[in-house]
Formats: structure tokens, C-alpha cells, sequence
């Protein structure tokens, strides 16, 4: 069957979420109906990444690229493009702050600054079907592995390539897995996880959601190289979408020999399941995730023996996260020096980010490594909207840190990020604006964290929750002078009390803004102020009698009626009754309403 | 389901690219069929997939078709514009799939302009 146009519309959750079945269903029905059944075929795809303007159609081959679709413009769409070959200005995309739409999808500046390695397959394969993952090279890298390399040979190549832990803390992938080979007990066990619990991060739901075979064959070439045997792939329950694409992915590939025994004929074994999360933040953390496997209590253990030496029942177990196995196909079927040629000298190749927060194009986003900050929410992200101005990004989820804006042409490396503060974690990235207040950030990730600790070390469990306390204490006006430098004497003592890394990473949110914006802290403490004009406790609204036309917007707005004036003249907010809820700022068209 | 042995990728892959070698979006030869009102009354749709069978019975993988819409001599239709390389784009008039048939084998596959049935060489300049 030969068709001219395929219409690759992006089912992942996020689009899903926004009507993309619907809208795929309404594609079809209409396609069927002006007869183009056998000319357009509709083909269902993961991650096309800019999440934000979901449900997104991309139609090829001419690359158009169509989004915010509804069931309602659908009939339209398929008479105007499919049918009659003009394609609809009006579903375009506009960059913020033009008019002109871009057609094509490789002239959008979001899609045209990345680099793809772990996503190279999405928007352009159907996840569930494993023929269109092998037609775009899929399994190579396998057959490549176990007909013309030693185990050693394969290890050598990942060490090679410098490829490093994708998950967070970025250790070489390729010693970890000399470490589990040299262990001589068997059997070994090969781990994916894909908890991925920060808040905002989404990289590695889209990577099983658009390309599971790829994390499958990542793992199975992992086994081989480290004698692994039994598989398990980490997914925590709440990726529904995920773990039934994954499900597929395991059935077909074992339908087609690729997992099982004997693959390929050439006498190596290996099989895989797929295993639901418990639902804990703390899951992700590699020993508590291995506890959570054998149906212990999902709680970190001291290390050594690392679990190369003694992990899942006791035996050698190699983990590894979602992108990281997802990388390594490419790197055995390009080679460690094509792969070690992009990116740093210490962060080799590319990394998947979450983009989150204010900033106009939020979506998933793959770079090389050594990008600029700047190059990524600007060039890619399209930069802040509502004509604000940029604050900082928060890299690393609660373990991660804030980057003020003038550190924004830092190179996002592991290193370089790490020096600032902050870590290159699994790659969630949150941008926020001027109107945001930095301690009230720090208190949130403090929440989470808080809420979120196992509970097993003491320093992590209590220490944090006076942490936190210190944090709405200051944002509700009653910070004491001593206040900052309590916490500066608590984070280290969290840090160092603490088993796994959750726990010594927890305080880097509240350091990194004690770091950079201090002088936040110090006016929320001695001045009674909060600079963003959010913490309700110190802000006050109130309207420039200067500015204000005397339109009433505001008064209609106002939930507690305390705005009152006559209409053509300045109005007034009642301070008693004012709940400080921001809806009058929030449409004043004048800018009157001012927050103090 | 039989075991895959490493020689079948390539089959597998090769089954396959074919519908989705559109996706990459890159050609030999572009083929627009014209499919305004006009066109499809004069009988667009039966060139489109004369064109598309032509396509599939060759087995060829390195033309993309697309629709476009009316090129303004809507007297002339059904119409198709061929792009080829090193060669300006031809668009043909008058058609019957029996002459789709026919500019597929001679101009698609060899590379010859069928000059009986091209109305003129090159394109409206764009701005």
C-alpha cells in the first residue's frame, strides 16, 4: 500500500490530555469520508515535544506542522490540505511576538536548535510497532553487539564514548558496567528506572512513550556486555500510557526473538518484565528502588557493597535510567568517537530536558551538551511570556538548584552546573519569572521533600522539616534575624546525615537562593518585604490613582468586593477586606493595580 | 512467529521504509498533483492514484506526491507539476491516467520531458 501523505499526530500523554484521540479519531472519520483512505494514512506517534501546543499534527512529507488542533477544525484541515493541497495558515505556529506563521517543522527555531540521539525516532514511528522501529535501524546495534563483539568489546566502546548516568548525578555508564561484569556471582540483574518522580520532569516518559524499543535494546545490549540474564524495567504507576507501550514493546520484541532465549541464534539469554513503581518519590533512589522490587519497603541502604558487588537479592545488578539505556544503540551502532565528538570535554553527547514553568515554549527539548542557558530558553523555548523578564532556572528537580540570569551563558554540563550549585539531574528544567519569589520556591521544594523523605535517617527526615518551618516562617513575616544562618548550619548537617543521595541533595534548593538572591531573604526578615510581591503575608495592593481609568475591571473581578469608586474615576481597595488574591493586577490593562 | 536471525532486519526494514521514507521528507522527485475545486472536478483524484498506483506496481521509493492546490489554468485541468533534479519543474495538462502512465515511465523513471503533454517549463516566481 502506497500512500502520498502520512499524518504523524503525537498521542503522548500530554497531547492526550489535550484531545489528541479525539482529534485523531475526527482525522479519520474525515479522511474517510473525501475518500482519501487510501492516499493519507493517519499514523499515531510519542514526543513531538512542544508539549505546550498539543494536540500537534505533523504532516508529511512536506513537514507541516499543525497545532492546538480541535475536533472542530479537523473537517476543515482535511478538505483544505489532504484534498486540495493548501495547507491552514490559521493552525500554524507563530513564534511569540510575530504574526508570520512557519509551515515547515525544520524551520520552527524550537525543533531546529536540538539535537536528537535519545529521541531520534520521535514524531516518526508508531511506538507500537516494533517493524517501524526496526526500519529505522532498530535492533542493529544488537546484532552488531552479539555477532561481532566481545562483551568487553562492547564495555570498551560505551567507556569510549564517555557517555555519563543520564538519571542525575552522572556517573561514566561504561565503568559501571565494568564494575558489574568483574563481579563473579551470578545471575545479574539489569535494571531500568524509570521512576522519575521530580516535579516538572517529563523526559522519561516520553522516551518510553515514543520509542520503548529503544530502551529494551539499550538494555539488552547492556546485558550482554555485564552477563545479565533477568531484566526489570522500573515504571512508576503513574505512567500508564508508558508501561502499556512498554508491555507491547517487551511482547513483540520477545515474539520476534529479541528477548527470550537464543537471540538472534547466537546462545545468549536474556529476558525482561516490566515492574509497576510504589509510588514514592524515593523509588528512583537505585537501593530503595531495588528493596521496592523484592516487596521490601522502598528504603536506601548504606553503600558499599554498591550493587554491582550485592543489589536485587543480593546478587550483581547494574542500573541504569531511561535515556541513558536509550543512547547506547546509537553509540555501538555510530561508534564511541562520532558519539564523543558532541558535546564537552567532560559531558560527552546530549541530554533531554523537561522545559518547564514561565517560558513560552514548554516542552521537551534535546540539546547537546555544552548549550548555553540562554540558547535553550530563548532560542528554543521562544524566552518568557507576558512580557516579562527572566528570574532563573532551576535545573535537577528538589535536588537541583536555581541559576540567576546572570550566570545564563553557563554551559549546561555536568560540571559547569554543579560549580554553580545546581546539578544536571535527569534533566527537569523550570523556568520562572520576576514575579517570582525565590524563597517561596526554596519552601516548595522544601514541601516536597519533606513530604517525600523515607523517614530513615534522621537528619533527612528532621532536619528538612526544620528547614521548611524556617521557610514559612519567612514568608509569613516572622523570620528572625538568625533565621539565614540556621539554615546555612542545617543544610550541611542534612547532607552529611543522610544515606542516599535525596537526602543529601534535598538543601541545594534553599543554598543555591541563599547563594544568589540573599538579598530576597534578608528583605522578607528585616524589611517585612517580599520584593515579588507574592508572599501574602507582606504584600499589599493597591491602585495609582494616577494610572487608573476608572474602567471598573477590576471591581468586577475582585472575589470580596473591597474595590469601590465611581466609573471614569480611581478606585480604591478596602485594605480590610482585600484577600490579597491578585485578580485585580492580574487584568488591570493599565498597569494601576501595584503590589508592595 | 519465527526467531529473527540478524539478516532479517534488513528485510523487515526494507518491508516497511517504504510509507515511511515520506517521513524524512526528502526525494528525488516531487510529483504535486493539482487538487483545487477545478482540479478534482476535472478529475484530480483518478490522476492521483493512477500516479500512486504507478508507484506502488514499480516499486518505487524516491517519489513523494503531494497535493497542491489550483496553479490557475483551471481550463487545463486535471494538471500535476513534476520537480526533478537539475531540471527547472514541468507542469503537465490535460491529463488521463492513461498519459500519467505514460510521464511515470518517461519523465519519473528516465528523465525525459513528455513534451506532448507539458503545457511549459518552470514556476510563477514567488515574490
Amino acid at each position: 500500500m502506497v500512500y502520498r501523505t502520512n499524518a504523524m499526530i503525537c498521542t503522548c500523554t500530554n497531547c492526550i490530555s489535550n484531545g489528541a484521540l479525539q482529534v485523531k479519531d475526527a482525522l479519520e472519520k474525515e479522511i474517510k469520508k473525501q475518500h482519501l483512505e487510501n492516499d493519507v494514512r493517519v499514523v499515531p506517534t510519542g514526543a513531538s515535544g512542544l508539549c505546550v501546543k498539543g494536540p500537534i499534527l505533523v504532516v508529511q512529507p512536506e513537514g507541516i506542522f499543525y497545532q492546538l488542533l480541535t475536533v472542530e477544525a479537523v473537517p476543515h484541515l482535511v478538505e483544505e490540505h489532504f484534498l486540495k493541497g493548501r495547507p491552514v495558515k490559521s493552525l500554524m505556529y507563530v513564534p511569540p511576538g510575530e504574526e508570520a506563521p512557519i509551515p515547515n517543522i525544520r524551520d520552527i527555531p524550537f525543533f531546529k536548535n536540538q539535537r536528537l540521539i535519545a529521541l531520534r525516532n520521535r514524531g516518526l514511528i508508531d511506538p507500537d510497532e516494533i517493524e517501524e522501529y526496526i526500519a529505522r535501524d532498530g535492533y542493529r546495534a544488537l546484532a552488531k553487539a552479539l555477532t561481532s563483539m566481545t562483551p568487553e568489546k562492547v564495555i570498551a566502546e560505551i567507556k569510549a564514548s564517555g557517555l555519563r548516568g543520564r538519571g542525575g548525578a552522572g556517573f561514566p555508564t561504561g565503568q559501571k558496567w565494568e564494575f558489574c561484569r568483574a563481579s563473579p556471582e551470578t545471575p545479574k540483574y539489569i535494571i531500568c528506572n524509570a521512576d522519575e518522580g521530580d516535579p516538572g520532569a517529563f523526559m522519561d516518559r516520553s522516551v518510553l512513550e515514543a520509542d520503548p524499543h529503544s530502551v529494551l535494546e539499550g538494555m539488552t545490549i547492556g546485558a550482554y556486555a555485564m552477563g545479565g540474564t533477568q531484566g526489570y524495567m522500573y515504571v512508576r504507576a503513574e505512567y500508564p500510557l508508558a508501561i502499556k507501550r512498554m508491555k507491547r514493546a517487551v511482547e513483540q520484541a520477545r515474539d520476534y526473538g529479541l528477548l527470550g532465549k537464543d537471540i538472534f541464534g547466537t546462545g545468549f539469554d536474556f529476558d525482561l518484565d516490566v515492574f509497576q513503581g510504589a509510588g514514592a518519590f524515593v523509588c528512583g533512589e537505585e537501593t530503595s528502588l531495588i528493596a521496592s522490587i523484592e516487596g521490601q519497603p522502598p528504603e536506601p541502604r548504606m553503600r558499599p557493597p554498591f550493587p554491582a558487588q550485592s543489589g536485587l537479592w543480593g546478587k550483581p545488578t547494574n542500573i541504569n535510567n531511561v535515556e541513558t539505556w536509550a543512547n547506547v544503540p546509537v553509540i555501538i551502532n555510530w561508534g564511541a568517537e562520532w558519539f564523543s565528538q558532541i558535546g564537552t570535554d567532560t559531558s560527552k553527547g546530549t541530554k533531554v530536558f523537561s522545559l518547564a514553568g514561565n517560558i513560552n515554549n514548554a516542552g521537551l527539548v534535546e540539546v547537546p551538551m555544552g548549550i548555553t542557558l540562554r540558547q535553550i530558553v530563548y532560542d528554543i523555548g521562544g524566552g518568557i511570556p507576558n512580557r516579562k523578564s527572566f528570574k532563573a532556572v532551576q535545573t535537577g528537580g528538589p535536588s537541583g538548584g536555581f541559576i540567576p540570569s546572570d550566570l545564563l551563558d553557563l554551559s549546561v554540563d555536568y560540571d559547569r552546573l554543579q560549580e554553580a550549585g545546581a546539578i544536571m539531574g535527569s534533566g527537569g528544567m523550570i523556568v520562572v519569572d520576576e514575579e517570582t519569589c525565590m524563597v517561596d520556591m526554596a519552601k516548595y521544594f522544601l514541601e516536597f521533600t519533606t513530604s517525600e523523605s523515607c523517614g530513615r535517617c534522621n537528619a533527612c527526615r528532621e532536619g528538612l522539616q526544620a528547614m521548611y518551618q524556617i521557610l514559612t516562617n519567612i514568608c509569613a513575616g516572622q523570620g528572625k534575624d538568625d533565621d539565614i544562618e540556621l539554615l546555612e548550619e542545617l543544610a550541611p548537617a542534612v547532607k552529611d546525615g543522610s544515606l542516599c543521595a535525596l537526602g543529601r541533595t534535598a538543601p541545594n534548593p534553599v543554598l543555591t537562593t541563599l547563594r544568589y538572591f540573599r538579598d530576597e531573604y534578608e528583605a522578607h526578615i528585616k524589611e517585612q518585604r517580599c520584593p515579588a510581591g507574592v508572599c501574602k503575608a507582606l504584600i499589599a495592593y493597591s491602585i495609582d490613582p494616577e494610572k487608573c481609568k476608572g474602567c471598573m475591571l477590576c471591581v468586577k473581578n475582585c472575589p470580596q468586593g473591597a474595590i469601590s469608586g465611581e466609573k471614569g474615576q480611581p478606585q480604591t481597595i478596602d485594605q480590610e477586606k482585600c484577600i490579597k488574591c491578585g485578580a485585580c493586577h492580574e487584568v488591570c490593562k493599565f498597569e494601576a493595580v501595584t503590589v508592595r | 512467529m519465527p526467531k529473527l536471525k540478524p539478516q532479517d532486519l534488513d528485510k523487515i526494514a526494507e518491508k516497511v521504509k517504504r510509507t515511511m521514507l515520506l517521513r524524512e521528507g526528502e526525494g528525488r522527485v516531487r510529483v504535486m498533483v493539482h487538487m483545487g475545486t477545478c482540479g478534482i472536478a476535472a478529475g484530480a483524484r483518478a490522476i492521483m492514484k493512477a500516479l500512486l498506483d504507478e508507484i506502488e506496481a514499480n516499486d518505487v521509493k524516491d517519489v513523494l506526491v503531494t497535493a497542491a492546490s489550483c496553479a490557475g489554468l483551471c481550463s487545463r485541468e486535471p494538471m500535476m507539476t513534476i520537480e526533478a533534479p537539475d531540471q527547472p519543474p514541468v507542469k503537465y495538462v490535460d491529463l488521463t491516467p492513461d498519459k500519467v502512465k505514460e510521464i511515470f515511465s518517461r519523465h519519473i523513471m528516465g528523465g525525459e520531458i513528455v513534451t506532448a503533454y507539458a503545457l511549459a517549463q518552470g514556476s510563477e516566481r514567488m515574490l
